[in-house]
């Protein structure tokens, strides 16, 4: 039997006494269970953006290289000779924690699909992950499950998994984060979009079979349930990624043609929101029979197949003359092909299951009238500046610098790297750890795209606004210190409970710093995903937006990596005023978490980062790196870990501290290996940049300021010892 | 040469290697999808890296079941030429064209990474453009790339001179054995050259007409000078050439 | 009928899954573990009711496809 439908049953599937008055008023009835269950996921918070959408408004979206900013299932930006490339970051955090393999392997699937529903043949996988303590009990487990079933997806489906980062810190714990993001290419004119039109026109569901997957678990409790309901009801989604390959290659094999009017992916409460959405942006009705849906399982309720998140699925409007060209296509890829219902002009979506009616919405009100909040917010309170002169430092710079290549959020990523197909395709110009972005040619072309996610948890948690600016200025940065012109990001915003001031406030901040950085550098932002609620026992995770970048070169040959070569000198880029609040050091060998993060100057990046790039096109760069954690001399270790070359070190301004000096976060600067410094730092001069040369590369040695020395080999010993270490005791102890 | 590259669903590195052969031949491959059984015109078969069919049951073992492999087997036994690479090779050792198995890799994790291969032969058309014990860099991408066969049978492919490629350091030593799990000294590049652990750091294994060639890394990833090197380059050139 | 077909390596073939799992059993205290083997099972619902032709048909089956018989060997028994 199923449960009569009320206000307590309402409340269980997530929807507030107030919201589920409006449903009253719309329907003018008691909704059915079916009804409630597409309300609930629609004014979700996943679905609704209830929470955030009055602060997402803020950001700027436009700029004239632009084709789709946000609405759309990714973001399209017009990247030269005829091409677009379409990108988008999305968050599986809650589902690598239950199911670390599945979790992260349905994240790659899902958000592939969002980018080849739009015409595009993805070219590159990236991803931003967040780890607990790497001495939490759990934390293993989890890194190993979430590597492998990232490697699992993205390598069986073809697509090079070309960059990404990870960090560690406790408050994530019990809420992991993985972030992926994948990028698309196709021509700008073939761009497929969502909007249903042509009244009459068949509804195609595609892919695989639908299951009881991951019907959520507010929901799961109220359906009905049988004695082997735990059976059936898996909450976690199991990916495919050989259908998904094969989806790939038939909905591009059918985009070729002219036969689809309007596509979209299967993905969060699957059936409900792709018809949905789609008819609404259309202005059309729909109607579904869901007795033609093709089913894995038997006995499935309008309910469940409405609800159900079964995976590699897609739903298509087609002309109706083309069916049979479409239909002929999915056969040849052995992939369910079903006409499931057809579009309506009635702006209503009527779903029918054995001849009855289970649900019948207008579309309007469902969409319009979604709820939209404007939470209460507090100001996360400034840490103060720390004054270097007066934070000490009892470790040597030798031994400080060793420890630091070595700590978990600054060692090598080897042993993630080596499970990701980084080659595949044949057009990986740089791979991970190459350079600060990945470089990706477009086969056939000279031209190349640039890739990276940034984001630095502990500034945002100590300064949400500066964090903000922080994290889209990074992107920013590194796509330049390949030489790259930046074009457009994408967002994942990682967050509390909303319904928190200090939460909402945390957001808010974060919000307003990216809208800044993003205004300044013309870095707009196209498509983005909010994950809220990440919490574990009422705490939160670090406030994280992390941000994808995608730059454009229009030479894939003059791009730069950040291994030294001998024999040149290196000329630092940026004025460094010694800032040691939130830096690496004062965390990982002063053992302190405090002092306000470095500012983020959007002037200085913007000039910094111009001149850079525009030495680096003119041929007068042979390696670049950013200085970002850890420092200069961090990121002078990692160019000489790069390559295995060395470099002498000059002594610093006698003003600052030597550890705070060589330690700092400043922002905005860059380390260029030139083998001209002098015509180097005059052309910074003209260009008002602050440009200093602080050190000569060869041999195998580190000479730094003090006078000490330390082996590249040592370095990398300490570099490369964390993961395999760590990792490998997971067989020996647990 | 005329080549033609074979897809099964699941394959995805035939854009790679369509763009290797096309660069050093100058013509396009013809793509053979699985389910055509005409091989007709072709001298050359390739069947590229992937996961066909998922890999699911065994990597390679539904692949071999394919309508199209009753012609590659044709074409092997008039003498023609065939080159499988990664789950290529896979699908030839489960069709039972090339002796042994892939197993996984002796670490149980994929494993993506440049290797060094040593060249055991240089008179075949495969290898004509490299020396004999020349190493040249190759990229590998897989789980499943452990190389297994009973003693004898490695012992044929020794004493007929079936190896084709070892797993080497750049210098071109091969290490000994099996590596032991999780084991390795570190420094040691030698030992730390056969990655996946196959017997007798094999890498690559020809029929006895040298005409079929099975191999796990991937020489068609580093055939232009953007992707690091050129090091693959010579094998397509000389098929092209052939 | 169904007929389940258990598949395993060879003994002579190295089977590194087997050997991880024996040795994560010994440090979890599981000490009397002396060799540990890991395959796959495989349930196949027939349409035949006959036992032997059942079994000779899903012995057909695992030796042109369930196993690689270069490293595998299997083994079929029939339930219900």
């Amino acid at each position: 039997m199923q449960k009569e439908v009320n206000q307590s049953l309402a409340r269980e599937f997530g929807l507030s006494a107030e919201e589920y008055g409006k449903v009253l008023e719309i329907m003018g009835r008691t909704p059915s269970l079916t009804e409630l269950g597409v309300f609930s996921v629609m004014w979700s918070e996943h679905c609704s953006y209830k929470s955030s959408r009055v602060w997402l408004r803020q950001l700027p979206t436009k700029a004239p290289w632009v084709i789709h900013g946000p609405g759309e299932n990714a973001g399209v930006v017009d990247i030269g000779d005829g091409l677009a490339a379409i990108f988008k970051m999305e968050s599986h955090n809650h589902p690598s924690f239950i199911e670390p393999y599945q979790g992260a392997a349905t994240g790659v699937g899902g958000i592939l699909r969002d980018v080849f529903t739009m015409g595009a043949r993805p070219i590159a996988n990236l991803n931003a992950l967040r780890f607990g303590s790497p001495n939490h009990p759990r934390t293993r487990r989890i890194v190993d499950g979430v590597v492998r079933g990232i490697g699992g997806y993205g390598n069986c489906v073809g697509v090079p998994t070309v960059g990404g980062e990870i960090n560690f810190h406790p408050a994530y714990d019990g809420n992991p984060l993985v972030n992926a993001m994948t990028v698309g290419i196709a021509p700008k004119d073939r761009i497929f979009l969502s909007a249903a039109a042509g009244i009459g026109n068949p509804v195609v569901y595609v892919g695989s079979k639908t299951g009881r997957d991951g019907i959520h678990g507010a929901t799961m409790a109220s359906a009905e349930f049988g004695a082997d309901s735990e059976e059936k009801r898996p909450t976690v989604q199991v990916g495919d990624p050989f259908t998904e390959k094969l989806l790939i290659e038939a909905c591009l094999e059918l985009m070729a043609t002219d036969a689809i009017v309007a596509i979209q992916d299967m993905g969060a409460a699957g059936l409900t929101s792709s018809s949905v959405e789609m008819a609404a942006k259309g202005g059309v009705g729909i109607e579904l029979d869901l007795n033609m849906v093709p089913a894995r399982e038997t006995g499935m309720t309008a309910y469940e197949f409405m609800l159900s998140e079964s995976q590699e699925r897609m739903l298509m409007v087609l002309r109706p003359d083309r069916e049979s060209v479409a239909r002929a296509i999915f056969e040849k890829w052995d992939l369910d092909f079903a006409i499931i219902g057809h579009i309506t002009d009635t702006g209503r979506i009527v779903v029918r299951h054995n001849g009855v009616v289970e649900a019948d919405i207008p579309l309007a009100p469902l969409n319009d009238e979604a709820p939209l909040y404007t939470r209460p917010t507090t100001e996360t309170p400034k840490g103060e500046k720390l004054n270097p002169a007066r934070v000490e430092s009892r470790v040597g710079l030798a031994s400080a610098l060793q420890t630091l290549v070595g700590c978990p959020d600054l060692c090598s990523r080897a042993w993630v790297w080596d499970q990701y197909d980084s080659t595949v395709g044949g057009q990986t110009v740089k791979r991970p750890g190459a350079a600060d972005a990945a470089v990706v040619k477009l086969e056939g072309l000279k031209r190349a795209l640039a890739l990276t996610t940034d984001c630095t948890p502990r500034y945002c948690a100590a300064d949400p606004e500066t964090g903000g600016r922080q994290a889209v200025a990074e992107a920013w940065r590194n796509l330049t210190a390949v030489g790259a012109r930046p074009l457009a990001i994408t967002d994942n915003l990682n967050f509390g409970n909303p319904e928190k001031p200090e939460i909402m406030g945390q957001f808010a901040a974060a919000i307003r710093g990216m809208a800044a950085a993003c205004e300044a550098l013309d870095f707009p932002v196209v498509s983005g995903n909010v994950s809220l609620y990440n919490e574990t026992e009422r705490r939160a995770i670090l406030p994280t937006p992390a941000i994808g970048g995608l730059g454009v070169l229009d030479d894939a040959a003059q791009a730069v990596g950040l291994a030294l070569p001998p024999w040149l000198d290196i000329v630092l880029i940026g004025a460094t005023t010694g800032w040691l609040g939130q830096s690496l050091w004062l965390r990982e060998i002063a053992g302190r978490e405090d002092g306000a993060p470095p500012p983020v100057d959007l002037v200085a990046e913007r000039t910094n980062g111009d001149f850079v790039r525009a030495q680096i096109l003119a041929g007068h760069v042979r390696a670049c790196h950013d200085v970002s954690d850890g420092g200069i001399l961090v990121a002078l270790a990692e160019m000489a870990m790069a390559s295995g070359i060395g470099l002498r070190i000059s002594t610093h301004p006698r003003d600052i501290p030597g550890h705070a000096y060589w330690f700092g976060e400043d922002q905005a600067r860059y380390l260029l290996a030139v083998p001209d410094s002098i015509a180097m730092v005059k052309a910074a001069e003209a260009a008002g940049v602050p440009a200093l040369r602080i050190a000569v590369s060869g041999g195998q040695d580190l000479t730094l300021p003090d006078g000490s020395t330390i082996s590249v080999q040592a370095l990398r010993d300490s570099h490369e010892r964390f993961f395999p270490a760590w990792m490998d005791g997971e067989t020996k102890k647990d | 040469m005329k080549a033609g590259i074979v897809v099964f669903p699941g394959i995805n590195r035939e854009r790679d290697m369509a763009i290797a052969l096309e660069q050093s031949s100058g013509a396009k491959p013809r793509m053979i999808w699985h389910q055509e059984t005409d091989l007709s015109g072709l001298d050359l078969v390739v069947i590229p890296g992937g996961f066909s069919f998922g890999d699911y049951l065994r990597c390679g073992a539904m692949a071999a079941q394919s309508p199209v492999m009753a012609s590659i087997r044709a074409h092997a036994d008039r003498g023609g030429y065939i080159l499988g690479v990664c789950n290529g090779f896979q699908i030839l050792t489960e069709a039972g064209i090339l002796p042994g198995a892939l197993l996984r890799n002796a670490a149980l994790r994929f494993l993506s990474m440049d290797c060094h291969l040593r060249v055991e032969r240089s008179d075949t058309v495969f290898t004509a453009r490299y020396q004999k014990g020349q190493t040249f860099r190759a990229v590998m991408a897989h789980g499943d790339g452990n190389y297994f066969a009973d003693d004898a049978t490695l012992d044929r492919l020794e004493g007929q001179g079936l190896v084709a490629l070892r797993y080497a350091s750049p210098q071109g030593n091969i290490p000994l054995g099996n590596i032991p799990l999780g084991n390795i000294p570190q420094g040691d590049v030698t030992k730390d050259a056969n990655r996946n652990g196959s017997a007798r750091s094999i890498a690559g294994i020809y029929t006895p007409n040298l005409r079929v060639l099975g191999l796990m890394p991937h020489p068609e990833d580093l055939v232009d000078p953007l992707m690091g090197s050129t090091d693959g380059k010579p094998l397509f050139d000389a098929l092209a050439a052939a | 009928m169904k007929a389940i077909v258990t598949v395993m390596l060879k003994s002579g073939v190295l089977d590194p899954q087997g050997k991880a799992i024996a040795h994560a059993l010994g440090t979890l205290g599981f000490t009397s573990v002396n060799d540990v083997r890991a395959g796959k099972i495989i349930e196949l619902d027939l349409a035949e009711t006959d036992p032997d032709k059942a079994r000779a048909m899903a012995e057909d089956m695992a030796r042109k496809l369930l196993a690689n018989t270069v490293i595998e060997s299997f083994r079929v028994s029939l339930d219900g």
